[in-house]
């Protein structure tokens, strides 16, 4: 096994340097720094509990390693709150009771948001293909589709 | 119906019952600002992982774990022989379930292993990815042993006995015989029979099952961080096998990320933890992965069913004869037992409908796979799609529509409170209204028409219902007889506190399905708070009432009416307090929205926030005899029936493609009736949850074993749930028939989605493939599946 390695990833806009294991998945090593709103549902790559965006686009976490991600830009549910990215998403998750447990839920939003960036105006059938990565056992998956589509109508008319 | 409509408690200027509000808990969680337990984290804490067996069923002949003692950064390696002085084994049998067995089940490995996955060693070390590098230095030496895995052959002679104690494989026989059934098949007009086989799956919460035990050798106390449904229910048993004092176990349950029954079960690895916890005297921390959730959550189902039922030539189902085996995996799960779900089976099956003859047989038995117990819906799902399929089988052979067999064979409007054939006690049901609403939204005239005309253009669609009965807020009846330490009653206390808002506290609790909000909606009317200066706490031991938490669909019914008595008692204590202080009679004054005001004309006498103030800080200027009480605890236990029973109509429509095998879902729609509806949007999402829960076993899920006894599909790459794009829209309405047992007047609503679901995809298939003559029962119904049964595969 090898050691750990020294990379510098910047989580939510702060450079974090940090010697890690390179077995180290990119889920857990956020975790570790205390972004627990990036959640580990499967650490195989099919539930997208853990989405986060890397240099702008979604990525596993479970499946990214920690040193692939030397010099680049991390972004969580954390730093998407706090930039207010996702505000109209998570507002409208909240009126639609689109989360029940909420596990899901901070990948949901954040591969909301990609569908919404490529596409400003989805059917409801796109809006459900989009969302097929991430799994919901909770909701059925029917107000999270009406959020998204709500959010999309909202941001058509904002633009 | 009306007259149980009357004005109530709830009927106030500021009521928030019947209102859609948001769940003030939501924001955090879209915010990943939750806190399940593996986001915790505490000083000198361990991580555990598990050494699990590879064989069904063998001889644990010699472990080795001196090289995974060797592994830097592991704190301990346990075996059974590590941990037997601190913890005892457990059995999952009840009383009042006549006759059933199990074998005494431990933490770990005791000399054999039952099933897959069964935990043989556990290490703890510094973090879990060494634990998890020690436990594959940990070598058993098996002996294996037949591993019995067919549940149809499990009670034949020549199968080995998996526990030679208990004599054979049969765990719980159940023997309904009411009626003459035996007549009424002689007399029948028309009699339908068919085989049913009901997937094994599983209810793979998105948050997999996590607990860290936290020891305290200075105070003797055990903290469990835990995601569980019943925080009560797990101090007893914690305190219990690991020999404590149970005022010193507690429970603190904070986000729980899905549950839907996986989380009432004591688990070997769970209560492994506790005993490493005890004898390291640090923190544990242990949480299932996917992998190791798949064989060692509970897994649900597995049924072989046969069952026939006779009808009059006027379409009215006279008699159900049935017989049901399921296999339960090699232990009876403590403590609640794996014969509940054959209970509700065979209790529940034709529940909606007026026969009165019922002739069933369940057995439940021993297998060496995962377990089997109570899983979202318990037996419900089986019950209806026997029932439903049966009802739908009459309705062929008769040449009558399947919604007038069900119309004529409802038990009629004036017969309740109704005694079942199985004993079930029906307060008030409402069938027929469901129904009615149901072929009126969904447009069924049109769809049958539209259905008749595609088929000539070699489109095959499918229109399935059913109706259904769901088990809600339980008496004592369902565990507190038969010996368990899991609480029907539930309790709410309420108190006022300075600032004129209030801190409910309560027993029940909350995985997502929004707990927190129907208790602050009810909390915040009876006492007449805006619903903004409510706050509500549960999931901790030390803070909220002793209560049962969240099953069976009680959570509403049970917690919900604890918390009405609760908010009445405390809003009677701050009237006389206000009435003391303003001079005033105290049935001229009332509280709304936060002040104290005249009854009759709404006219404020004073807020909530002043008279907290004088409360708490100035008793100096209230008259001597004056005492504030500004908190009131209240506990409710339903007895008047076992149950009340909740009941809803479902309808799917599918469009079947012969040349794939593939289902397409295209609507559903649901009529419920759980009685007085708190918050209608919160009622339709657990609907529609519900459904998809039930439609993704039906189509999807199956836990896959060899012959061996090996799960062939434990990851979610190859064990398939809904995803969003195969789901359907899902139309919800009501009817709305509150129970006369409490005030409050709400029944559950949690699992009725579940139950109902299996039967109508499942009858909506048949309906499509009525004109192939195919008729399929075997769940699930996979292409592969439909295209045997339509002789293309």
């Amino acid at each position: 096994m090898t050691g750990p390695l020294a990379i510098t990833i910047t989580i939510n806009g702060e450079p974090a340097t940090r010697a890690v294991e390179p077995r180290l998945s990119l889920a857990d090593f956020l975790r570790a720094e205390g972004f627990t709103g990036t959640h580990v549902g499967c650490e195989h790559g099919v539930c997208g509990a853990c989405t986060i965006r890397v240099d702008g686009r979604t990525a596993r976490g479970c499946l990214t390693l920690a040193v692939q991600c030397d010099g680049l830009e991390v972004e969580t549910i954390e730093g998407a709150t706090g930039n207010g990215c996702v505000a109209d998403l998570q507002d409208a998750f909240i009126e639609n009771n689109a989360l029940q447990c909420g596990f899901c839920t901070p990948g949901m939003l954040l591969t909301a948001d990609e569908l919404l960036q490529e596409n400003v105006s989805p059917t409801r059938t796109e809006i459900r293909e989009h969302l097929s990565g991430n799994y919901c056992r909770c909701t059925g998956y029917q107000a999270i589709v009406d959020a998204v589509e709500q959010v999309a109508r909202q941001r058509a008319e904002r633009t | 119906m009306n007259e149980h409509l009357k004005p109530s408690v709830l009927d106030r200027p500021n009521s928030y019952v019947g209102k859609t509000v948001p769940r003030p808990n939501a924001r955090r969680l879209v915010q990943g600002c939750g806190t399940y337990v593996d986001d915790i984290c505490l000083p000198r804490m361990v991580h555990l992982a598990f050494h699990r067996s590879a064989f069904a069923h063998a001889k644990v002949v010699s472990i080795d774990t001196d090289e995974a003692r060797a592994v830097p950064g592991v704190v301990g390696v346990f075996t059974m022989n590590d941990i037997r002085d601190v913890i005892t084994p457990w059995t999952g049998v009840l009383d009042h379930l006549k006759g059933i067995k199990s074998a005494e089940q431990w933490p770990l490995a005791n000399g054999k292993v039952f099933w897959q996955g069964e935990p043989v060693a556990a290490v703890a070390a510094v973090s879990r990815a060494v634990a998890e590098d020690a436990a594959e230095q940990i070598f058993v030496e098996y002996e294996e042993l037949t591993p019995v895995t067919d549940m149809e052959t499990a009670l034949a002679p020549d199968t080995p006995v998996i526990h030679p104690e208990l004599g054979d494989n049969l765990c719980f026989h159940r023997v309904i015989d009411s009626g003459d059934v035996d007549a009424a098949f002689a007399d029948a007009a028309a009699v339908v029979e068919d085989t049913f086989h009901f997937n094994r799956h599983t209810g793979v919460p998105m948050e997999p099952r996590s607990i860290i035990c936290d020891y305290s050798r200075a105070e003797g106390e055990l903290t469990l961080y835990m995601s569980v449904q019943c925080p009560h229910m797990s101090k007893n048993l914690f305190a219990k096998h690991l020999g404590l004092d149970e005022n010193k176990v507690r429970v603190i349950c904070r986000d729980v990320g899905g549950s839907f029954g996986i989380k009432i079960h004591t688990y070997s690895d769970e209560m492994a933890a506790g005993a490493i916890a005890v004898i390291l005297g640090r923190p544990v921390k242990f949480i299932a992965d996917r992998l190791e959730s798949f064989v060692t959550d509970v897994h649900a189902r597995d049924h072989v069913v046969k069952a026939r039922a006779a009808f009059n030539s006027g379409g009215e189902l006279l008699a159900i004869d049935m017989d049901d085996v399921t296999g339960i995996g090699p232990y009876s799960v403590y403590p609640r037992t794996s014969g509940i779900e054959l209970n509700q089976v065979v209790n529940l099956t034709g529940g909606p409908y007026k026969h009165a003859s019922y002739r069933a047989d369940g057995k439940v038995v021993f297998q060496n796979k995962n377990v089997m117990c109570q899983y979202r819906g318990v037996g419900h799902p089986i019950a209806v799609a026997v029932g439903e399929h049966l009802m739908d089988l009459g309705a062929r052979k008769l040449g009558l529509d399947p919604v007038d067999v069900r119309h004529n064979s409802f038990i009629p409007d004036d017969a309740y409170p109704y005694t079942s054939p199985s004993g079930a006690i029906y307060e008030r049901q409402s069938h027929r209204q469901c129904l009615d609403k149901l072929v009126g939204i969904m447009d069924y005239a049109g769809l049958r028409d539209a259905q008749a005309q595609m088929r000539d253009r070699n489109i095959y669609r499918g229109i399935g219902f059913a109706s259904l009965i769901e088990v809600t807020n339980p008496s004592p009846a369902f565990y507190g007889v038969g010996g368990a330490r899991i609480a029907s009653q539930d309790g709410c206390t309420i108190r006022l506190d300075p600032t004129g808002g209030i801190t409910a506290t309560t027993g029940v609790t909350e995985q997502g399905q929004g707990t927190e909000t129907i208790i602050a909606q009810i909390a915040a009317t009876a006492v007449g708070v805006p619903l903004d200066q409510v706050r509500v706490l549960t999931g901790d031991t030390e803070i909220v009432p002793y209560g049962g938490g969240t099953w069976a669909s009680r959570g509403a019914g049970i917690g919900g009416e604890a918390a009405l008595q609760a908010g009445k008692a405390l809003k009677e204590n701050i009237i006389a307090l206000a009435a003391a202080i303003l001079q005033a009679k105290p049935d001229r004054l009332d509280v709304r929205d936060g002040s104290i005001v005249d009854i009759a004309t709404g006219q404020e006498r004073m807020p909530l926030s002043e008279l907290g103030g004088i409360a708490y800080f100035r008793g100096d200027t209230l008259p001597k005899d004056v005492q504030p009480e500004l908190v009131a605890t209240r506990h409710y236990t339903q007895r008047q029936f076992p149950f009340v029973f909740t009941n809803a109509a479902h309808a799917c429509h599918v469009e079947v493609d012969v040349e794939t095998g593939i289902v397409n879902l295209l609507n559903y729609w649901v009529v419920e009736d759980c009685g007085r509806v708190i918050n209608p949007k919160l009622v339709a999402e657990q609907t529609r949850g519900g459904v998809v829960q039930g439609l993704g076993p039906a189509l999807y899920e199956e836990c896959l074993y060899s012959s061996e006894g090996q799960l062939l599909n434990g990851s979610l790459a190859d064990y398939l749930v809904p995803m969003a794009a195969e789901m359907p829209d899902i139309v919800v309405d009501h009817i709305e028939t509150p129970t006369g047992t409490s005030e409050l007047g709400a029944k559950g609503v949690g699992e009725a989605g579940t139950a109902g679901a299996p039967a109508a995809v499942m009858n909506a298939i048949n309906d499509a493939l009525d004109p192939f003559g195919v008729t399929l029962t075997h769940m699930p119904f996979t292409p592969d599946k439909i295209l045997k049964g339509l002789g293309r595969a």
